[in-house]
Formats: C-alpha cells, structure tokens, sequence
C-alpha cells in the first residue's frame, strides 16, 4: 500500500486523475490555489496508492509513497 | 610551404587547419567544390560531413553542431545563402559561432552563375529577421581565401556570433599560390556554455535559447547587444591601403574588384594622376577608420563593385561623413576595367559625374 | 506491492502548458526514461518552436532553442558531433511536419543518429488553433471553420507510413497520452527508442497522440475520449518497427 500525498500548488484543475482513479478517491475541493485553479483532494481512506493519478497527471501533482521504503517504478 | 590551389579549395582546407570539423550543405554555383572538398576531406580529418536537403537544413545542423561546441562551417552562393539567413539570425541570438561562406555569384533572384559581388547587402546588413550585425570578411586572393576563413573562425569564437567569409565566384574559381595554416585540434568542451550534459556549472543543465529569454532582460538585452556590435566595430575593422595618403581621389572597393582598382592605382599614378585605394577586408564592420583620416582632405571617394547599382557605395557614403563627396562605379556582371576606372575618376576631377 | 512514485528529479518544477494538455504528460515520461536509463546527465534536447518551447521551463537537461521546423536538423548536427550523447528533438506536429517535413524526412532518409519525438495534437497551439498536417477530416479549426476538407487540403499526414518506407530506420512507434496505459507504453517507446539510439542502430522516433483542450474547445476529460475513439481510429497506436537500423 502506497501513501498519497498532493502538490495542488501544482494543480490545474483538468480532473484527468478522477477519470483516471478506479477507487473514487479523488475529487475537485472547494480550495482554491495561488494560480486561481480549484485544486484536486485525495481521500485517504478509499486510495489503495495505484499510482493511476500519477501516471495520468500532467501536472506532477502527486507523489505515491511506499510505506515499506522500497522502490519500484513502471 | 606554397603551393598551387582553387580558391574555394584552398578556402576548405584552410577550415580544416584552423580545427574545423563539421561541415553540412548543398549544392550550388560557384560554391560546388567547397561542398565536393570537404565530402572527402572531412572524413579524412576525423570530421562530420553532410549534404543537406538544403541550404535551411545545413545551416541548421551547423548551429547544432556549433552549440555543442565544434567549429562548423556551411557555404553556399546568393539565393541558397538567402536560405541560410533564418539560421544566421538565430545563431546570433543564441550567440553561437560559426562560419558562414558566400561564393558570391551576380544578380537577384535566380540571377547567374556569372562572377559577381550581389550579396554586399544580404551579408553586411544582417540579412535575416530582427536587426542584428555580424562581422563579414571578404578575401581578395587565394591566399585571403585561406587566411580570413582561419580568422573568422577565432573572431566567431572571441564574440559568440556566426561569420561570414564573402568569397566570389572570380576568387573561388581562381588558382594561385597558397600557403596554408598549421593544422590545430579544438576540445569540444572547451567552451562553458556549449551543449554537452548537465554539469556542477549547469545542475538544470543549459537552456541554450535567445538569450533574451533567461539570460538578460529584455531592457538589458538591448544594451548587450549594442555593446557587442560596438566592441566588433572598435576592435575588427581590417582594410588595406594602397597609396591613400596623398590621393586626390580615393577607390573604395573590396574582393574581385579591389584587384582591378590596384592595378588602376598604377596606371593612373604612371600618368600623374594622384590615385588611392581603400580596401575593406571587413566589409562588416566597414572600416570607417580608414575614411576618418581621409575625409575633409581628399577630394573624392569612388566605390568600385560588381554589382547592379552601389551597394558599398552607401557604407562610404556614411564612412565619408559629408565631408568629401562620394562616387559610385557599380560594374554589373563585368569585373572593372583599370582604363574605365580613370576615366570614370578624370570625370569626377572634371565636374561630369553625378555624386552618389 | 511495494512503489514509490515520485516526479523525476529531471523535472524542474510546475509547467506552463495549458490545464489538460498532453505535453505536461510527455516531458514527465522523457525525463523518467532519462533517469532510469541513466543519460539524465548527458541528454541534450533540441527544442521547436510553439507549445513544445515550454520543455525549456519544465525538463532539467541540457537544451537549445530551435528555429521553427528545424530541431531535427539541429539535433544531427548535436548528435554528429557528440555522438556519445543521447539527443532527441521536442517537436509538435505543425513544427516537425509541416514547416520542418524535410528536416524531418531527410534526418530519417540519411540515418541520422538521434531520437525524435512527435507531439501530434492536430492543431497548431501556441498561435491559436490553426490547421496543422494532422488536423482531422471535418475538424474544425480557426482555418478550417467548415471542417477540415480533402478537397481543400487533402488527407492527413502519416508521418509513420513515410518514415516505415525508409529501410535504414532504427526505431519506429506511435503512443498516446490518453490513458494511464497508452501512457505506460508511450513511456515502454520512448526508452525504447532511447535504446535504439545509443546502441548507434540509427534515427528513431516516437509520435505521441495528445490533446490540445484549449484549442479543440474541449474538456480535458472529453478531449482524452475523442483521440480514444476517432484520433486513433485514423492514426493507429502501436509500435511499428523494432531492432531496425544498423545493427539489423
């Protein structure tokens, strides 16, 4: 199991990740950043850390980290 | 060791002493043999060579070539060194150096393969989009063919900005004598800003782009750039005198049609007449030195070019400073005749030609 | 299974490209390809003109700014002289195949020994959405307000139908951003090309489907569905020639 954590600094708001996420963990909040986008919001209790919205962002806006330490990249 | 070569042979393999190795171009009348020298030579001296789709892709693979850091040349004739110019320009924004020649041929469009000096215009005024300058030699000999593309190569390397050698057709097609350079080697890493992987100088690695963009602002990118055209034309200008002192009459000319103006100093100062010549070896920056101890105390300019209307004729006249008139000669496809040029300077002396 | 996924230490920081465009999604795959075959520190990228100038901002490896269309040519030139290096051009489809086709052609017609990538939007972006090479039959541009048209201009460029005439071709693929796994191949693609590359086998290229929502006056989402369904219909997705080149 993955962590998840979000950059919204980072967020444009394209919602590319909740087409992408098959948990519906993912959804646009009601927080705005500096550049004025709607930024995303992860729920931590229905993320299982696939890496799907990592892989889909153009953004960078997501980090998944293993809580075991190791490595692994596709 | 002298010996006897083609100019535009003598051109090529003086690129390859002065360390040159990488060439990419087309062919083109009267520039062909450039291109034809160097598909073997280059090779043979551990080179890169490639003729191109183009003149545009030569010049292209040229920039890239030079910003990783190797002394590249391209070279081409009137309307494929048309082709070249939107490369020029960027090379002078990304400040690259690089050699760029021009086998002058005659006329516009199309024009001929006949000898010419057409492309006066296209090499001095920074001939691409934007505005920018680049220092321009002009070879009058084999010999010059040889010496000035060696220089141009370390001129292009002092300032960070292409070149251009302006041969012509006359002086790429002749045979003389030539002594060449010693052959050198370059490191390619020997420049900081070249292209070659992220380093501790560069940990984001280099965005090598018009340096307007990261490099300066655009306010300050202005004055850089006035500032490196300033110190070329302090620094750069290069001409040669031919009994200029006590002229009455001064000839301005360079390449092909400075020989003839050499011979009509001769002739004319063998039957009295007090003849001069000015010859730019730098047309860009034009040597305005020259003039400057000139104006005011000869009576007359008169350029001397092959070329349809004058076309250095406007540089001596800037240079000339309102203070003595100038007089232009454009000879078209035919390389002056000594005999004409006195005659045409016995009609300034006596009120019948019409100041530029 | 245990992962870690982390924005490559290649990236610089935030892009500049529109919200959904695909580039963003491209320029993340190079520079994990670059990382994970170890030539992050000896890359060099020749940059186009137009929407893909913006890697400048984004990808933290050494790069030039192209004239429009001619970043292949610089890239050979790069290559030619620093063949050690790996160099790869950034091109959208209107810079590398229409205003830059023959640098385009000739750099895979002579072999030269880099990798090109092909944004493909079908548009040209950064000057307002006019009609590119790819731009689709009956797609509506600021240049084709009725459609595009064959009559008016003819078919769409396949780069990779030209480009699969010329024997001597390493490497050969077209990918797409439109998915998490047409994103997962592209990046399979890419470092394949890379590979190609370095082992000198010869020119290679990878075309990237992707999205232009700004100027297809789309959704982000909706535009990921519309190269699903008619943008890969007409350019298929797949690799098209693998252990080409030299070493063939």
């Amino acid at each position: 199991m993955g962590k998840i954590s979000l950059n919204t600094g980072y967020c444009k708001s394209c919602g590319l990740c909740i087409r992408a996420c098959t948990r519906g963990a993912l959804s646009i909040s009601g927080k705005t950043n500096e550049k004025g986008y709607r930024v995303i919001a992860a729920d931590d209790m229905k993320c299982v850390g696939c890496g799907l919205c990592y892989t889909v962002c153009p953004d960078y806006v997501f980090t998944i980290e293993d809580q075991t330490g190791s490595e692994w990249t596709v | 060791m002298k010996q006897l070569m083609k100019g535009n042979h003598a051109l090529a393999e003086a690129a390859i002493r002065a360390g040159c190795r990488f060439f990419a171009g087309y062919p083109i009348t009267p520039q062909s043999e450039i291109l034809e020298y160097f598909s073997w030579r280059m090779p043979e001296a551990g080179g890169s060579f490639a003729q191109t789709s183009s003149e545009i892709e030569g010049i292209n693979q040229v920039l890239g070539a030079a910003a990783a850091g190797q002394r590249a040349i391209t070279s081409s004739s009137g309307p494929g060194f048309t082709l070249k110019q939107e490369g020029i320009s960027y090379m002078q924004s990304l400040e690259v150096p690089a050699v760029i020649v021009d086998v002058m041929r005659y006329g516009i469009g199309l024009g001929d393969i006949f000898y010419g000096q057409g492309d006066y215009f296209q090499a001095t005024k920074g001939g691409g989009h934007g505005g920018y300058l680049l220092p321009v030699y002009a070879p009058s000999s084999v010999q010059e063919n040889a010496d000035l593309v060696a220089l141009a190569f370390d001129t292009a390397e002092k300032y960070r900005s292409p070149v251009i050698v302006l041969s012509d057709a006359a002086i790429g097609q002749m045979c003389g004598s030539v002594e060449l350079p010693e052959m050198k080697e370059f490191d390619i890493d020997r420049f900081e800003w070249a292209l070659k992987g992220r380093d501790r100088h560069y940990p984001q690695g280099r965005t090598l782009t018009d340096r307007m963009y990261y490099d300066f602002g655009y306010d300050e990118y202005d004055k850089h750039e006035r500032d490196r055209y300033d110190a070329m034309k302090e620094n750069e200008q290069l001409w040669e005198e031919v009994q200029a002192e006590d002229a009455e009459v001064i000839l301005v000319s360079y390449g092909i049609s400075s020989r003839i103006c050499k011979e009509a100093v001769k002739a004319a100062r063998a039957e009295g007449l007090r003849l001069g010549l000015i010859r730019a070896i730098t047309v860009w920056p034009f040597p305005t030195k020259a003039f400057q101890k000139y104006n005011g105390k000869a009576s007359a300019y008169m350029t001397v070019e092959m070329s349809q209307m004058g076309q250095m004729a406007e540089d001596a006249f800037i240079a000339a400073h309102c203070q003595t008139p100038v007089y232009s000669m454009p000879t078209g496809r035919d390389v002056a005749d000594s005999e004409d040029i006195i005659a045409n300077v016995k009609d300034i002396l006596a009120g019948r030609k019409e100041a530029f | 299974m245990a992962m870690t996924k982390k924005i490559p230490d290649t990236i610089k920081g935030a892009n500049t490209f529109c919200p959904g465009c695909g580039h963003g999604v491209v320029v993340r795959l190079i520079a994990e390809a670059l990382e994970e075959l170890g030539h992050a520190d000896d890359a060099i990228c020749a940059v186009a003109v137009g929407c893909s100038c913006l890697v400048n901002v984004a990808l933290g490896i050494d790069k030039i700014g192209c004239p429009h269309g001619r970043a292949s040519a610089c890239a050979a030139g790069i290559k030619r002289v620093r063949p050690g290096n790996l160099v790869f051009s950034y091109q959208g489809d209107g810079d590398s195949l229409s205003i830059g086709l023959a640098e385009t052609v000739y750099s895979a017609q002579r072999n030269e020994k880099f990798t090109q990538i092909i944004v493909n939007n079908g548009v040209f972006g950064m000057t307002g959405g006019q009609a590119s090479p790819c731009t689709l039959i009956g797609q509506k541009t600021t240049t084709t307000v009725d459609g595009r048209s064959v009559n008016m201009s003819g078919v769409p460029l396949d780069i990779m139908k030209m480009f699969g005439q010329i024997e001597s071709v390493a490497y050969l693929a077209r990918g797409s951003v439109h998915d998490a796994q047409n994103i997962l191949n592209t990046k399979r693609y890419i470092k394949k090309a890379f590979e190609a590359q370095m082992a000198g086998a010869g020119f290679s290229c990878v075309e990237i489907l992707s999205p232009c929502p700004t100027n297809w006056h789309m959704e982000p989402v909706d535009s990921m569905e519309r190269i699903a369904g008619v943008v890969s219909a007409y350019y298929p997705i797949g690799e098209i020639v693998t252990g080409g080149g030299l070493n063939a």
